[in-house]
């Protein structure tokens, strides 16, 4: 039987992008369904009732929902390219690094976006902090995942767009070649992948978009 | 060679019991290490240095933090009695809801036993919903794993020694006859040996969880 794979995601969404990017580095074939994230489809409210958010897979009818746990499914269901490591210790540790990067650094990259004066200055000296304990993981590594891309460069992908577009868009001292060189070195490599670029986020889109966001918010607090 | 674990823990951390109920449940040996959190030891903090957190499993010297990361590395070390199904689907399934629990759930009731006024009411309602969310998906299961527990049991076990905690505690029942399908599981959860026998005692809760609730609620 032939394997029907959709993807409900947005063009904007760094959970969105890493789920393309591991489904176009096993070389799956998949139909992807942009969401209007205001006004939600209801094939999508339908697919993850419990919490209405994109990415969702859905394979052969079964929808998986929440970016890390697709991946996961992703790698067990195609067992070409693998993105996970063999040992269980090296695949605790790709786990812990990835649920780093979006329980902290996510979190903390919201604060600094929303946040202004000397809460700003705090969480861009958090995000400073824990930037650093993520590059640290690459000291000696030509990748997160080691000799070729993996599970934790997936994750990290964030980094590559999502990440340098935001400190583009808010002009402030948080995400810079200075600070982190080598994680921008890894960045110059993933760039140089075709597959890499495949996935990128349109940067003057995303710009434009994430200033709209940040003008609507000062908007509504004022 | 000789298998080395260790636990760090404290006495009623409910992210340490469920990585306790794991090992006891594939029968393996581990030193248990109680930790005071307003006193961590130099060991912890060598082995988590980015959370300084509990609970820690330390297998032949490397350590791994985060339980959920820590319940899947046990089961991929330690083949049997395993707690995440074959099925790929059927793993995404505990996973999902593992999560749930973890970054939905337990914040929700521990924000309803925290917070005050306006807060709490909204962190009421969020539990409810929550709640509903996993009384659908236990439906027509014993367990959330099937027949057997599972990792989303593991997770969701903490339902089923501290509830009565808080609701001792705050006088406020949260899982009423509202929720007969999660009550039952409750139930079923608690007389399971494994669980039974791995359990803080729960006068000792009572009283920390009074003092807890004291401090976040203080007489005006």
């Amino acid at each position: 039987m032939a394997d029907e794979v959709k993807l409900f995601g947005m063009w904007a969404s760094p959970y969105s992008r890493r789920v393309e990017l591991a489904l176009k580095l096993k070389g799956i074939p998949y139909e992807y369904i942009e969401e209007d994230l205001s006004n939600k489809s209801s094939l999508l409210l339908k697919y993850n009732p419990v919490h209405q958010k994109i990415p969702v897979l859905v394979h052969n009818g079964k929808p998986i929902a929440e970016s890390l746990v697709i991946l996961e499914y992703i790698d067990e269901t195609w067992r070409n390219n693998p993105v996970l490591p063999q040992d269980p210790y090296d695949r605790a540790m790709a786990r812990f690094w990835a649920k780093f990067i979006d329980e902290k650094l996510l979190t903390t990259a919201r604060k600094v976006s929303f946040a202004t004066g000397k809460e700003q200055d705090q969480a861009i000296e958090q995000i400073t902090e824990q930037l650093k304990l993520l590059e640290n993981e690459l000291k000696g590594k030509e990748y997160f995942s080691g000799q070729s891309i993996g599970y934790l460069d997936i994750v990290a992908n964030v980094l590559v767009f999502w990440f340098r577009n935001l400190q583009e868009a808010l002009g402030v001292d948080m995400f810079t070649e200075e600070k982190f060189p080598i994680i921008f070195e890894w960045i110059g490599k993933l760039v140089k992948i075709d597959t890499v670029n495949e996935c990128r986020i349109p940067k003057e889109k995303h710009l434009d978009y994430i200033r709209t966001r940040l003008e609507a918010l000062k908007f509504s607090s004022k | 060679m000789a298998e080395e674990v260790k636990l760090f823990k404290t006495w009623s951390t409910p992210f340490g019991l469920r990585v306790v109920w794991a090992l006891k449940l594939k029968g393996i040996q581990y030193d248990a290490i109680d930790e005071d959190l307003s006193n961590k030891s130099a060991l912890l903090l060598q082995y988590n240095p980015v959370y300084k957190k509990v609970p820690v499993l330390v297998h032949n010297g490397k350590p791994i933090s985060e339980s959920l990361v820590i319940l899947e590395y046990i089961d991929e070390t330690w083949k049997q009695n395993p707690i995440l199904p074959e099925d790929p689907l059927e793993k995404a399934r505990e996973r999902f809801w593992a999560k749930f629990n973890d970054e939905k759930l337990l914040p929700s009731i521990w924000d309803a036993f925290t917070k005050e006024g306006k807060e709490r009411e909204e962190a009421i309602a969020t539990s409810l919903e929550n709640l509903k969310f996993v009384e659908e998906e236990l439906k027509g299961k014993i367990f959330f794993g099937g027949e057997k527990i599972g990792l989303a049991d593991l997770v969701f076990g903490w339902l089923a020694n501290l509830i009565c905690v808080f609701e001792e505690v705050t006088g406020f029942k949260i899982i009423d006859e509202r929720f007969p399908v999660l009550l039952a599981w409750m139930q079923e959860f608690l007389e399971l040996p494994i669980i039974k026998d791995n359990l803080p005692p729960h006068d000792k809760l009572v009283i920390k969880y009074q003092a807890l609730y004291e401090k976040y609620h203080p007489a005006k």
